[in-house]
């Protein structure tokens, strides 16, 4: 051996046992064979029973534990596979290595597809022959256990220490040669037989174990001994002090010989030294066959020394003693369902009402169970188990509960403490934490709603609004996942909503919360840490305390706002780079006469009673079926397997509209373009000297990773004193005459058609915008005069130069449509009118400019700062509030 | 001439590429790109779908790879991590998985070719099929009224597993790793498949471990210690064994000096790029993060290293500088006599 590792195996924690270490204990109680007890719970399907015989093993120092379920009434693969899946959720018991103990092959595979750590198959053995012998032991090999050998062959089992050492030698080079077994993996068990029977073929019993025990460490380096222990004391039964000493002796004898391991119960053990020196030599006598009478001698002290007691077991039970709040504490901290229920009841006469129980010292230990959670004390599964024991605990307050709202006169609701929707955003499909918090929050009485993962705003909102849920929460592990919040928290402001939205997930984080979400909701946005913190927020949010949850509220809305402050100010120092430094970042473009066109038609051009059928021609369908929350591209949505019918039926219902539409000239589109010298400025203003008007533009100043530039729009027109440059701006409406359409409509409640009509507007002002784009680009500025791009080319933006529109990402700026309404005279032009929320009327409108270059391109202008705000202030000689109230969403 | 993965093992700290996500996102791809001509029709969405890019935009996929491949990586992973019939049903796409694992290899096979087309065979490249864990738990339950309930069972581990080794083998892959082990018994079906499948074929692969210790408490997802990890998987023969994903290199660090002190065989790392920021970003710096790989390799306590959540090639191109100046850890022998 290169070192003196015994053996490792492991259950949630490790057991390595070196040649220093002790003799391993394996519990024994956990058989259907052994223990009558045990089979009784297992015939009953009391696991819950059952699990407490597990862990008294584990706390009673077995550090493994051996399961056997070998009975004739018991379906012996199924038990034992739910009896490993029940240990697998304890940890206190789970942190040791299972020993899975059967005659039978389909239960010892069962159970070792249970279980996580490295565990011991008990038994296999040459009975059966080689081949069987083989196959098995590489299935044990291949499931990654170590494996006990019973001395057991094609003639039976080994009852001689010569028969023991044959057979053992046999399996082990069989094992190490031919399977590959690594000799640390593999522990005989030379079988140990009963003493004392009175029969003499018995009396060398253990001395033929010890033995072969010695024989088998110094010849087959690197196996294990392990044997059942108890069996020796078999003709004992009912005297337990004799059993006890035997065991005792039994093992001292066994370790000194090579023993390594047995099974035992820990608690029905003597310490060796305090074994009663007659009693130790009497029964060492039949251990070790000393004398021809030892079996008489022992049997004789027996009968007079009759005592069927074993020690009393001490449970500490100290904590009994304890507060009823300590109690309760300990009982979740714990887990432990044992006295949890006459605690809450005594809590219940304590505190009078059940819901002070549940708000009070439960809810108080669950936080604890939170922050230890949090800190990495506790893990998963530990919180599993307090979660249950919590529910239990609700469970016993629950008739109280009823019985308390029926006497208010209450409504009976079956919600329990409240309805929460759970669902992983749109995008994501990771759900594990989240079904954590759906199981937790189940333990505390509320209702769950899970939708599942990858589910869309629209169908969380519905949901929540039919199933009118308490509270929102929602899941999100990677990235991507962050931004689909912030857009189902703005879905849920406009519409209206005000259940509280929770937050939570991998990537998630109190500050995003703070920063990104909460500001998109008016409700009340919060970020859950944990499972273990779902219930204490959720029951603070949906409280009835009114006083207390307005307090709550209040308190994590003035805690984000504090998180935004520090951020901004953290952030602003970080990301962003100053106006200054952002300028001198600019976009560098060529302007020369390969770039700069002088417009064929320069000033102001009014377009009236623009042809329906022409605009119509450039309709971009796509966004039309968005609409309708019919999602995929245009044309091929007609035949989607999903929404093809419907998309069809709606585009058919369409195409008739619009066809009246144009037949009938019910719209009527007008437009206005202009086309203006223009040079740029270095404070980013688009100057119009001719006009005596100027556009001011916003320029990006996040932090830019390699040569990207921070762009402004200014940047695409020619600087002052170069070459001569123009720039062009336009508004168009299909607007007018869509409220005569809608009015019959409206009458007869009939929203689908008057849905359909404002759609078709819409769609309609965005086709004109495109036509009149074409237009420009090929004969009012001119400067594309050969272009020939089909609708599809156009939708996707192949064309030279933008037209990008205030409100939109490149300007989000308003307040520069209304120098565009006066630059056009828009409103006596054509009619079309800025509201004072500087939205357009009639709502079917576009408006924008336009910029030639080539190296123009759309961008977002990103976060900005208030240093850049206060200079576009200045420079367009409004207040800096105003300017604040206009570009909030952009500042940081 | 050719070496094995074994034998470059023992001259120099192997690298690993970082990771896939990432560089996928930096493409800001939409629902139409992931579904392609093919899947245009497909009922359900599919955006997020990562391994069906091996499909739908193989043009995308072999160029991180080709970009790791520049930037040093020896080893690189097929992006593969979901593509198992389990975690594909929430896409249903599940019939795809043996397909999308024979494309990934592809994918990085190109990408291979593309990189000894540019500079030479001198430097051996590797692809490793990634396997990650699924999207189900074997040994927790999903519902806490039954906590002995289970939503995926070992025999349905295995039937995924293997076949997506068996796409995987079938791509020409020159190992496989299991990465991002949150449970142990997933881990475990896994290579029960791996092995059952390369004794089918006759075959012989090497195969790579890693798993992911979620928090401070030390432990994976269903419970273990780094130590409980390590000997539950000591019955597969692997190449490697150690940690990614969850942690940044420094909060991983006690965790693979567990496995290096523990493991006899080699031993890798390749952490996140630090801890995600409150924005879900990670912001370690290239330089940052191999300043921290260095402390790792000046206690030679890894002999692969790389990067899991966001690093990127120029992550990796650090972590090859640092990780060429060093020799590799010296692996225990065998525990065992065999």
């Amino acid at each position: 051996m290169t070192n003196n590792i015994k053996i490792k195996l492991s259950g949630l924690e490790g057991l390595i046992a070196t040649s220093d270490s002790n003799f391993i204990n394996v519990g024994e109680r956990t058989n259907v064979t052994g223990s009558k007890k045990f089979l009784n719970l297992i015939k009953d399907q009391n696991f819950d029973e059952a699990l407490n015989v597990a862990r008294e093993q584990v706390e009673g120092g077995a550090q493994i534990i051996d399961i056997n379920m070998d009975e004739a009434m018991i379906d012996g693969a199924a038990a034992m596979t739910r009896f490993l899946h029940l240990i697998a959720s304890e940890p206190d018991i789970a942190r040791v290595p299972i020993m899975i103990d059967s005659s039978k092959w389909e239960i010892i595979e069962a159970g070792l597809k249970c279980v996580q750590g490295k565990s011991i198959v008990n038994s296999i053995s040459l009975k059966e022959g080689e081949e069987d012998f083989i196959a098995k032991a590489k299935k044990v090999r291949r499931y990654g256990a170590a494996v006990i050998v019973m001395a057991f062959d094609e003639k039976g089992q080994a009852d001689s220490y010569e028969r023991r050492i044959e057979i053992c030698e046999r399996a082990y080079k069989i094992l190490v040669n031919q399977v590959g077994f690594p000799p640390t993996d593999i522990i005989f068990d030379p079988n140990i037989f009963p003493v004392g029977t009175g029969m003499e073929e018995h009396r060398n019993n253990a001395l033929d174990f010890f033995r072969a025990t010695k024989w088998i460490k110094e010849n087959l380096p690197g196996a294990l001994i392990s044997g059942g222990v108890s069996n020796v004391s078999f003709s004992f039964r009912g005297n337990n002090n004799v059993r006890e000493a035997m065991h005792s002796a039994f093992l001292y004898h066994g370790i000194q010989h090579g023993m390594d391991m047995g099974i035992v119960n820990p608690s029905q053990l003597e310490v060796y030294d305090e074994i009663p020196k007659e009693l130790l030599t009497l029964v060492e006598d039949v251990l070790l066959n000393r004398r021809d009478d030892a079996t008489e001698r022992l049997l004789g002290f027996a009968d007079n020394n009759k005592s069927t007691k074993s020690k009393e077991k001490v449970e500490d039970l100290e904590w009994r003693n304890w507060t009823i709040e300590k109690r309760l504490e300990h009982a979740l901290v714990k887990g432990m369902l044992d006295y949890i229920e006459v605690d809450t009841e005594e809590a219940r006469v304590k505190y009078g009402r059940p819901i002070h129980v549940i708000e009070g010292p439960l809810m108080a230990g669950m936080n604890i169970v939170g922050d230890l959670f949090g800190a990495g004390k506790m893990f998963l599964p530990q919180v599993v188990k307090s979660a249950r024991v919590m529910k239990k605990a609700v469970a016993v307050l629950e008739p109280f509960l009823l019985a308390e709202s029926e006497a208010l006169g209450e409504a009976e609701n079956n919600n329990g403490a409240g309805k929460i929707l759970l669902a992983t955003v749109k995008g994501d499909v990771h759900d594990i934490g989240k079904n954590i918090v759906g199981v937790v929050l189940g333990c505390n009485n509320y209702k769950i709603i899970d939708l599942g993962v990858m589910v869309p705003a629209e169908q969380i909102i519905e949901t929540a609004i039919k199933e009118k849920v308490d509270a929102i929460g929602l899941s999100g592990l990677i990235t991507p996942s962050l931004d689909e919040m912030i857009y189902v928290a703005k879905e849920m402001e406009r519409r209206n909503l005000n259940i509280p939205l929770l937050i939570g997930g991998a990537t998630t984080s109190r500050v995003h919360t703070a920063v990104k979400i909460a500001p998109s909701y008016t409700g009340n946005v919060i970020h859950v840490l944990d499972a273990s913190r779902a219930v204490p927020v959720i029951t603070q949010l949906v409280s009835e305390n009114e006083i207390e949850k307005i307090a709550f509220e209040k308190e994590v809305k003035a805690e984000y706002e504090q998180v935004r402050v520090n951020y901004e100010k953290h952030y602003n120092q970080k990301a962003l780079k100053s106006i200054d430094d952002a300028r001198k970042n600019k976009a560098s473009l060529l302007f020369d006469e390969s770039t700069v066109f002088n417009p064929a038609h320069k000033g102001v051009t009014v377009l009236k009673k623009m042809d329906l059928k022409t605009v119509a021609s450039y309709i971009d369908w796509t966004p039309f079926f968005q609409t309708w929350e019919l999602h995929g591209k245009f044309p091929a949505i007609l035949e989607d397997k999903v929404v093809g019918e419907q998309a069809t039926n709606l585009f058919l219902d369409a195409k008739q509209m619009l066809g009246d539409i144009i037949e009938n000239q019910k719209l009527e589109v007008r437009a206005v373009l202009g086309l203006f010298e223009a040079y740029s400025n270095d404070a980013d203003d688009i100057v119009l000297p001719t006009e005596g008007k100027t556009f001011r533009t916003l320029r990006q100043q996040t932090a830019k990773t390699s040569s990207q530039p921070n762009l402004a729009l200014s940047d695409f027109v020619a600087p002052q004193g170069t070459i001569k440059d123009y720039v062009g701006c336009f508004a168009v409406s299909s607007g007018f005459g869509l409220e005569s359409i809608i009015e019959p409509f409206e009458k007869n409640n009939d929203d689908y058609n008057s849905i359909l009509a404002k759609a078709l507007a819409d769609r309609l002002a965005e086709a004109a915008a495109e036509f009149l784009h074409k237009e420009v680009r090929t004969y009012y500025w001119g400067y594309q005069k050969d272009e020939s791009l089909s609708n599809e080319q156009l939708i996707s933006e192949e064309y030279c130069g933008i037209r990008p529109a205030p409100g939109y990402p490149a300007c989000p700026d308003h307040l520069e449509k209304q120098t565009i309404w006066e630059l056009l005279d828009v409103e006596s032009n054509i009619g079309m009118q800025l509201t004072s929320s500087l939205a357009m009327y009639p709502a079917a409108s576009v408006s924008g400019y336009y910029f030639a270059h080539p190296d123009a391109k759309y961008f977002g202008l990103g976060k900005i700062t208030e240093e850049q705000v206060k200079d576009y202030a200045n420079r367009k000689g409004i207040s800096f509030e105003e300017a604040t109230r206009w570009l909030s969403p952009n500042i940081l | 001439m050719q070496k094995s993965i074994q034998e470059i093992a023992k001259e120099k700290i192997l690298v690993l590429d970082g990771a896939m996500g990432t560089m996928i996102q930096r493409h800001t791809l939409e629902e139409a790109d992931f579904r392609g001509e093919r899947f245009k029709n497909h009922t359900s969405l599919v955006k997020g779908n990562n391994d069906l890019l091996c499909l739908t935009r193989p043009d995308i996929i072999e160029d991180i790879h080709f970009q790791y491949f520049e930037a040093g990586a020896d080893i690189v992973e097929t992006n593969t991590f979901n593509a198992q019939l389990i975690s594909l049903a929430d896409y249903d796409m599940s019939e795809l998985a043996y397909e999308i694992n024979v494309e990934a290899v592809h994918c990085a096979a190109k990408a291979r070719e593309r990189y000894y087309a540019k500079y030479g065979r001198d430097k051996q490249k590797f692809i490793a099929g990634a396997i990650g864990p699924t999207n189900k738990t074997a040994s927790l339950s999903p519902d806490v009224n039954d906590p002995g309930f289970r939503g995926i069972t070992f025999d349905e581990l295995v039937i995924a597993y293997k076949e997506q080794a068996a796409g995987l083998l079938e791509g020409g892959v020159d190992a496989f790793l299991v990465e991002t082990i949150f449970d142990t018994l997933n881990a475990k079906a896994a290579f029960f498949a791996i092995q059952e499948l390369m004794d089918e074929k006759n075959v012989q692969l090497p195969i790579m471990a890693s798993g992911t210790i979620t928090d401070a408490s030390g432990r994976t997802l269903s419970g273990q210690t780094a130590s409980a990890f390590n000997i539950s998987l000591s019955h597969v023969p692997l190449l490697s064994i150690g940690f990614n994903c969850a942690l940044g290199a420094s909060q991983l660090k006690p965790y693979v000096q567990i496995l290096s002190d523990e493991s006899p065989c080699l031993v890798s790392a390749y952490p996140n790029a630090g801890l995600p920021n409150a924005m879900g970003h990670y912001d370690q710096s290239p330089e940052e993060m191999a300043e921290l790989i260095k402390e790792y390799l000046e206690r030679s306590v890894v002999n692969i290293v790389g990067g899991c959540c966001g690093t990127t090639p120029d992550h990796i191109k650090a972590i090859a500088n640092v990780a060429k100046t060093y020799s590799p850890r010296i692996a225990l022998a065998s525990t065992t006599l065999a």
